[in-house]
């Protein structure tokens, strides 16, 4: 569905990614994870169409969309739920799912408020609450219902879990999980890794803007050596890790 | 008793049209973080509009309506000639821009029209007044703070309840994330100019009626008059901008009929001192926008 074919993004003279080139297949979920500072945002966005690369293509389907504005995305099924969330602090929950299905119908996008509301039981209490008022996992629900609004194809977050105290990082994966067996595509940033290994169908290692491994999550999970790097060196989990 | 209610009456009158101006600045501010000192160009415009319309021999009631249509118009065109250019430029480039399309406007109308004043009659009803117990009201100022009052009704109805003014609002606070989210940025840019427009068009409308005449330069006052009650409701802050426009108005006539004769005519510097006071204990207006700066 997705190919991103030798992508270079620079800021001024800076590289923040190096040559990239993954791919991501229908009904996939894939795994981005690496250090801080490794270019994963930065290459979220770039697809997204927040970003212009230096360099490379991005396709989705065949098409080239390299450089198309990101309303233009949305249109064409990319969605991000971007780093951060960015919610409309001031709109409530309920007009935050609105602007999501911006791009629908009116007819639409009441069928998919009902959709959404289903998913997602803890926004349906707080639908008229600003999203200012929520707390962080509450929020982070929020992040990824709006982004569900306008039915994506191919559905990217940008570190879901930051910032979460552990059990509602359970629920954010057991969403992303969820959002799998219901067959979509996803492409997650994570720092997190165990997790993420844990979840996804395939990952890719982004180091210093390059890519330094790709495989299974599975077989990544085993490579304990490719994150002694990370800060802290707590990426992997050790239950995970074991061999 | 009655010398403050009639003056109250007169501060809520002119602070309306303030008000309009006001609100059309903010919305410009909110979605694109320029602060637009062209935007009396849009008064100006309507100004020569009006002698127009009425050197043919049409009435208020011809004028009001094109005075709208032109003023949503210009604010359009300045848009796409000069402001679409410097979209996602630093704040500055954009205040810089704005006083450019201000003096260029300017130039034109002195240059191809004439620098002298034109004159236009204003409407009869405009000096009428009526009686409710002791207090003298004027007509006019029950006309403007009615009008005002609807307009706004149906402003925060449109940003409210539609798609639209959703779309707005989240541009507002994100803009980036209003994209994400499939927003157009040309249709939500142009929207603002639009509704600008149409609220410049307004205050233009009572602005002429109570001058009956205009200048090249008609545009300066109204515009630092919407700036200015813009900065003290909170710059971005929608309702600030209504706010800032009412108290700006009040204290105008309020200060003028109070203060000594012999200093009367200091009423303008009188008012920008209590802004500066109103600055140092709020620096970000009465109403404060707390929220990142758009990068």
């Amino acid at each position: 569905m997705l190919d991103i074919d030798g992508l270079t993004v620079r800021y001024g003279s800076i590289s923040a990614v190096r040559g990239v080139s993954l791919s991501v297949s229908g009904g996939e979920v894939v795994g981005l994870i690496g250090p801080n500072g490794a270019g994963k945002t930065t290459l979220l966005n770039t697809v997204a169409g927040l970003l212009h690369p230096a360099s490379g293509h991005v396709r989705l389907d065949g098409t080239d969309i390299t450089g198309f504005a990101p309303d233009r995305l949305l249109r064409l099924g990319v969605a991000l739920v971007p780093e951060h969330r960015r919610l409309f602090t001031d709109l409530t929950v309920v007009e935050n799912l609105r602007v999501g299905a911006a791009t629908l119908p009116g007819r639409e996008r009441s069928v998919m408020l009902d959709e959404i509301a289903d998913l997602f039981e803890v926004l349906r209490q707080k639908w008229t609450t600003p999203a200012g008022y929520l707390s962080g996992g509450e929020a982070q629900q929020l992040a990824i219902a709006r982004a569900l609004m306008s039915r994506p194809r191919l559905l990217m977050m940008d570190e879901p879990s930051l910032g979460l105290a552990p059990v509602l990082v359970d629920v954010v994966f057991e969403l992303i999980d969820q959002l799998r067996t219901q067959g979509r595509t996803l492409l997650v940033v994570e720092q997190n890794a165990a997790r993420m290994l844990d979840v996804a169908d395939r990952a890719y290692v982004l180091r210093s803007g390059e890519m330094a491994a790709s495989g299974s999550g599975a077989e990544l999970a085993r490579r304990s050596d490719l994150f002694e790097t990370f800060v802290g060196g707590v990426a992997v989990g050790t239950e995970d890790a074991g061999p | 008793m009655t010398e403050l209610a009639q003056n109250v009456i007169d501060g809520l009158g002119r602070g309306s049209i303030y008000a309009l101006l006001a609100l059309g600045i903010a919305v410009i501010f909110g979605v694109m973080h320029l602060l637009n000192f062209a935007h009396g160009e849009l008064i100006t415009v309507s100004g020569y509009v009006a002698y127009w319309v009425f050197s043919a021999g049409l009435s208020w009631y011809w004028i009001a309506p094109l005075v709208v249509l032109v003023s949503v118009g210009t604010a359009l065109a300045i848009e796409q000639i000069a402001f679409r250019w410097v979209r996602g430029a630093a704040d500055f480039t954009m205040l810089l821009t704005s006083f450019g399309v201000h003096f260029v406007v300017q130039a034109l109308f002195f240059m191809y029209v004439s620098a002298s004043v034109r004159n236009f009659d204003r409407p009869r009803w405009i000096t009428n007044t009526f009686d409710i117990g002791p207090v003298t009201i004027e007509v006019f100022d029950v006309v403007v703070i009615v009008v005002t009052a609807l307009t706004l009704a149906a402003t925060a109805a449109v940003l409210q309840r539609t798609m639209f003014g959703l779309s707005l609002r989240a541009a507002a606070e994100d803009f980036d994330a209003a994209r994400l989210m499939g927003v157009k940025s040309d249709r939500v840019i142009r929207g603002a100019f639009a509704l600008s427009g149409v609220l410049a068009g307004i205050a233009a409308i009572f602005w002429l009626m109570r001058a009956g005449q205009t200048t090249p330069s008609a545009g300066i006052t109204p515009m630092l008059k919407g700036v200015l009650a813009a900065l003290i409701g909170g710059l971005g802050s929608l309702r600030g901008a209504v706010l800032g426009g009412l108290v700006l108005g009040l204290a105008e006539v309020l200060l003028r009929s109070r203060l000594p004769d012999g200093i009367a005519g200091l009423t303008d510097g009188v008012v920008f001192v209590l802004i500066a006071l109103l600055f140092i204990f709020r620096p970000g207006g009465l109403i404060t926008v707390s929220r990142a700066e758009r990068v």
